[in-house]
């Protein structure tokens, strides 16, 4: 027996296989990311004397922060809370009524061509801007207050849900599809028997993720004048009652959590 | 099999009478909260204003066109820290983000009190708004870039850590297995073990998140950190609606460019 033959078709060491397996990207990504890097890093204007200058600031400002004030300015922050919690869930349905149409067009095994991209172009612009620039358009169209909060969640929701929603379509099983059509259903029931019940539950886990994420942009809604707990929130930083804005921030962080935890057993539970 | 009688003949229907019945309390109840909502959200709307609103619109729309094109040379520097924001703030994030996901997933954290405290951390982050943050950091960097990259990189930390804890807990354990039993430590483990079935997604996820960042990056300008949105909230404030549409277009081919280098870069990686 040849037993030295045998060992030696062993290496001695390992190495772990690199990530990206060509060298050529692989350097090319590195080198292209340290050259932006210092570019970036070089063009950054950091001023060391102000942020030192403010850290101490930093400090004071923190501690203002504690304890948390829930008490003083109880009232407006309850109607702001509430009218940040009415405005995400009606612009939650509205948006959702809104992108069902346009989410069907945008399906490309749905629609003709023509129609998918009217729709498809208007999920790019919808999903391009954020809220807050939506909003400060809403603002100056609609005046202060909970509509132009409301109009701006809207069309934000349209981009979001809608896109899902086509993506969701086109990756549908045809089979399912195919075996309503040959009952000779009509296109209505072909919608509501073949598609409908193999997007709905990712949709409603889906849609209460909207208006988790509805919720937590209506608080920075109303930095910009869209009403809802931002505008209570703006306040208290221009007011500098800091205890109130620490108040506002742990109420919104509690609500996030309990609508995260609400959407994660919703959707256990539907699917 | 839910059936009902029609015409004196046996046929099928989709649900029995009670599924029926509830999901119309379902609608009932849906329903009622909406049009409550409506309610409320209409009591506080100044109903001549949203009528005014087609014909403020059209006006506005007048004032807009032509973009004033030659505003551009003063646009580049904006538009380019708005994309250095976003990168850095993202890189930040990801720094961050991974031991954080490390620590959060159930099936590498080294105790579950370091579990809590990381997936503390993630809500935490993640329910302030990149603007909030902006907003706070604002008042003790003072305004600039810096506090943008920071707030955009504490507003991400728990939107990465979490799509990163999901993968890390859904990886296949025959291989972790494979490697203890070479009699690997748990660093090893992590490094030899776990890392390379979640690479894909911490590549994904990293840029996924610079893809919103970018969007996000834009607004920060309005409380003062720095971008495109300074410029942006300036020209409002001077009625200047020529520069308005010109900033508005190059925000659109920023995100336009940035999600084309982002699905590229995806599909060169995973």
């Amino acid at each position: 027996m040849n037993t030295s033959s045998q060992t030696a078709s062993y290496p001695g060491s390992w190495q772990k296989p690199p990530f990206i397996e060509n060298p050529l990207l692989r350097w090319g990504l590195i080198v292209g990311a340290a050259v932006y890097l210092t570019a970036a890093l070089g063009t950054m204007e950091i001023d060391i004397d102000r942020v030192m200058e403010g850290l101490p600031r930093g400090k004071r400002f923190l501690d203002a922060f504690f304890p948390p004030n829930f008490a003083d300015n109880r009232g407006v922050m309850w109607e702001g809370i509430l009218e940040s919690i009415w405005m995400a869930i009606i612009s939650t349905v509205v948006g959702i009524a809104l992108s069902v149409p346009i989410g069907l067009g945008a399906a490309k095994n749905l629609a003709p061509t023509w129609v998918y991209l009217a729709c498809r172009s208007v999920i790019a612009g919808s999903r391009t801007f954020p809220e807050i620039i939506l909003a400060i358009f809403a603002v100056k169209l609609f005046g202060f207050g909970p509509f132009a909060g409301f109009i701006a969640l809207s069309l934000g929701t349209i981009g979001f849900f809608a896109k899902l929603l086509a993506e969701d379509i086109e990756n549908i099983s045809p089979v399912q599809a195919e075996a309503i059509r040959a009952t000779g259903a009509s296109w209505f029931q072909w919608i509501n028997y073949a598609i409908q019940p193999q997007v709905m539950p990712r949709m409603i886990g889906l849609s209460v993720y909207r208006l988790d994420i509805n919720f937590r942009e209506s608080a920075v809604i109303g930095i910009v004048g869209g009403g809802g707990i931002g505008a209570t929130l703006n306040t208290a930083f221009s007011r500098y009652e800091f205890d109130t804005a620490a108040a506002i921030l742990i109420i919104i962080i509690a609500i996030v959590m309990t609508l995260e935890f609400c959407s994660g057993f919703l959707r256990k539970w539907v699917q | 099999m839910p059936t009902m009688t029609q015409n004196g003949e046996l046929s099928w229907k989709r649900r029995t009478t009670a599924t029926q019945l509830r999901n119309w309390a379902y609608w009932l109840i849906g329903i009622a909260i909406v049009s409550f909502a409506w309610h409320l959200i209409s009591e506080k709307t100044i109903w001549f204003f949203v009528q005014d609103a087609p014909r403020q619109a059209a006006d506005m729309g007048a004032r807009m066109v032509p973009p004033k094109w030659s505003y551009m040379s003063q646009l580049w520097k904006p538009a380019w820290d708005t994309i250095n924001i976003a990168s850095i703030g993202t890189i930040i994030a990801m720094v961050i983000a991974i031991p954080v996901a490390f620590a959060a997933a159930s099936n590498t954290t080294p105790h579950l009190l370091v579990r809590s405290a990381a997936l503390f951390v993630i809500v935490s982050s993640r329910s302030v708004n990149s603007l909030i943050w902006a907003l706070m950091l604002v008042f003790i960097l003072g305004p600039g870039i810096l506090a943008g990259t920071i707030a955009i990189g504490l507003r991400s930390i728990g939107f990465c850590a979490k799509l990163l804890y999901e993968a890390i807990e859904e990886i296949d354990q025959s291989q972790v297995e494979a490697i203890e039993a070479t009699g690997a430590s748990r660093i090893q483990k992590i490094v030899y073990g776990i890392l390379p079935q979640v690479m894909p997604t911490i590549a994904g996820v990293g840029i996924y998140r610079w893809d919103i960042n970018i969007r996000e990056s834009t607004i920060l300008g309005l409380v003062g950190a720095g971008g495109i949105g300074l410029q942006l909230s300036g020209s409002m404030n001077t009625l200047a609606w020529t520069q308005v549409s010109m900033i508005l277009l190059v925000i659109l081919a920023t995100v336009f460019i940035s999600e084309w280098v982002s699905a590229k870069v995806r599909g060169a990686i995973i």
